[in-house]
């Protein structure tokens, strides 16, 4: 907190210290949680942490920057390629796969010189195509064998329990990780640039924010959050299918996870992830009356409640858990010293 | 302030065309470091193209802009605004998911470099003398004209600049209002900044300009004494006599 001369700029409240505190506290819990529990609960447990990631990924693109892609499964399939691709080539599993997510992330970079040129929808449909021109690329691999895909065999050399355990310690610390990353950043003055820019472009440019390279940094964090997402996904299934890993479902259940929890909010997406994993471990299918169904949900929340369940709640009890903004408070006349007590 | 009376901010020979539609003709325009000068002209008389060009916002088609002496015509409105040259917009575009406090802090680390306490007292002040430190904490897209109308002020003080450009903020405003921006404007002199103001509401802009530029068809028709400007014949022809089109 900053005391100014009449104000007092908050950045956390009682209520934001005491959710930290929690936070902890359950990452802690989760940490040794493969030491005691099922092998049941630490695989669904990794399942929902890769729906976190990618529910968080989407929602800084799309709500923080404004940049709504649609094709972020292009980098979710990319990265478990690569990971496949160095695992052939001799390195060890679990290396292989950070690999596959560096690998991705750094095709990302040049890529975002490019389709960052798109704008509005222009981008959004750009990213599609992207998505499918990768696609068809890693297709053309032989190892792939087309639409039959493959295995990361490699896997199987790993007892089932500790690849599980693996499994969950590596999305648990990529989904810590990658929150924390994002909070940090949007806390900072770069956060604030990055919401401007989705606001209004020009404007933000016209007060100095550089428009281009705030978009890039953001379009490569995704893209690394996804690719994570994408090679964690790999090793919890060992198959590879390119119209499975590649397809479009991923960003629709990112976009729906997103909206339906809180587009523009920083626990929203957390808790749209959260509910998406009931209702998908409830349901268990990926039947076309279900797809249905989720998106009629989605375009309900668009309609309905923009800021998603969580912006309703932040609305409706003032309640600001893991705060990004800033909070503007008089002070008033100056009052005595409590530590002079 | 009394420096030494440089040409801070310069257009040469500008031109600007849309198409088949030339906005600006060969437009010069001087400012020094220590004045205030107000634009006036008809509707479409391109002054807010000119400001958009000095601004960075727009290349021009033909000219030359220079700041503190050096070319910045290859440069972009960010680093202009950085350099210390910024604009305000006619129609207010503010950050409409930020609160107010938020759209100034981004104009306070990206323009103003600050960061930490020194971009929270910044914002503070530029929110004060804008009159809005009471709305400080409400979301841009529930502001009203007015207050939209200072954030951009607010938003461009932030940026600790050295020359302002206004894109007509002071219109629709109750005289309590005026005398209050009047007031703002004043103190943004005192403060060092050099200032051009386009306003249609001639007689607030003469509380605070020196000099006074009028505009017609895309060509500076008067430029001098804003008292001998009015009352030139070919100003009161080109734009008081025939009415705003
Ligand atoms: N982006 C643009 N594209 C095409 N025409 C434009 C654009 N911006 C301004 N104009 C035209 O340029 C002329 C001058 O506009 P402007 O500079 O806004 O005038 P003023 O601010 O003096 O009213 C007008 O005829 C306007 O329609
Ligand atoms: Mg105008």
């Amino acid at each position: 907190m900053t005391v100014l001369p009449k104000f007092a700029v908050e950045r956390w409240t009682r209520a934001s210290a005491v959710s930290g505190g929690v936070a902890v506290a359950v990452v802690a819990a989760l940490a040794v949680l493969p030491l005691i529990g099922g092998d049941n609960l630490v695989d669904k447990l990794t399942t929902l942490f890769v729906y976190v990631i990618l529910a968080a990924m989407w929602n800084a693109l799309a709500g923080y920057a404004g940049l709504v892609s649609v094709g972020q499964q292009a980098f979710f399939g990319v990265g478990a390629y690569f990971a496949i691709r160095c695992s052939v080539a001799g390195v060890p599993p679990y290396p292989a796969l950070i690999a596959g997510a560096l690998i991705a992330t750094a095709v990302a970079v040049p890529l975002s010189y490019f389709m960052l040129l798109l704008r509005g929808g222009e981008f959004s449909i750009g990213m599609w195509v992207l998505a499918e021109a990768i696609h068809l690329l890693v297709n053309l691999d032989p190892l792939i064998q087309g639409e039959t895909g493959t295995s990361m065999i490699a896997l199987n050399a790993y007892a089932h329990e500790t690849r599980l355990a693996a499994n969950y310690w590596l999305a648990l610390a990529g989904m810590v990780g990658l929150l924390g990353a994002i909070f940090v950043l949007l806390r900072s003055p770069f956060g604030a640039s990055v919401q401007a820019i989705r606001d209004d472009e020009e404007a933000a440019a016209s007060i100095g924010v550089s428009v281009q390279r705030a978009k890039r940094t953001m379009f490569v964090l995704a893209a690394f959050g996804c690719a994570l997402a994408g090679v964690l996904w790999l090793a919890t299934s060992v198959t590879f299918q390119p119209k499975t890993n590649f397809g479009v479902q991923w960003t629709a259940y990112m976009i729906l996870m997103a909206l339906v929890g809180g587009l523009g909010t920083f626990e929203g997406p957390i808790l749209g992830a959260v509910l998406f994993f009931l209702v998908q471990d409830q349901f268990a299918e990926t039947g076309v009356a279900y797809m249905a169904g989720l998106g009629t949900v989605a375009i309900l929340f668009a309609l309905f409640a923009p800021r998603g369940i969580w912006g309703e709640i932040e609305k409706r009890w003032n309640l600001r858990l893991l705060p990004v903004g800033y909070f503007l408070r008089p002070t008033g006349p100056p009052k005595p010293d409590r530590r002079s007590k | 302030m009394t420096s030494e009376a440089v040409a801070i901010l310069e257009g040469a020979g500008l031109s600007k065309s849309f198409g088949a539609l030339t906005v600006l003709d060969n437009v010069d325009f001087t400012l020094r470091s220590d004045e205030a000068v107000g634009i006036v002209g008809p509707n479409g008389a391109g002054k807010t193209t000119l400001l958009t060009v000095l601004s960075g916002g727009l290349r021009s088609t033909g000219g030359v802009v220079r700041f503190r002496g050096a070319d910045v015509t290859a440069v972009g409105a960010a680093e202009r605004s950085r350099l210390g040259l910024v604009k305000t917009h006619q129609v207010p575009r503010p950050f409409s998911g930020m609160t107010a406090f938020e759209n100034v802090y981004v104009a306070a680390t990206a323009a103003g470099g600050l960061n930490g306490r020194g971009a929270h007292a910044a914002c503070v002040e530029a929110l004060e003398l804008c009159n809005m430190l009471h709305v400080a904490n409400r979301r841009a897209e529930t502001l009203g004209l007015l207050d939209r109308k200072r954030l951009e002020l607010a938003r461009a003080l932030a940026t600790s600049p050295s020359v302002v450009l206004l894109d007509e903020i002071g219109g629709g405003l109750t005289d309590e209002e005026t005398v209050q921006l009047v007031e703002t404007i004043r103190e943004m002199r005192r403060r060092g900044m050099a200032i051009v103001w386009i306003e249609h509401i001639v007689h607030v802009l003469l509380q605070v300009v020196e000099r006074l530029v009028c505009m017609v068809s895309g060509r500076v028709i008067a430029d001098g004494d804003p008292k001998a400007v009015m009352a030139d014949p070919v100003v009161v022809e080109a734009y008081l006599g025939s009415g705003a089109t």
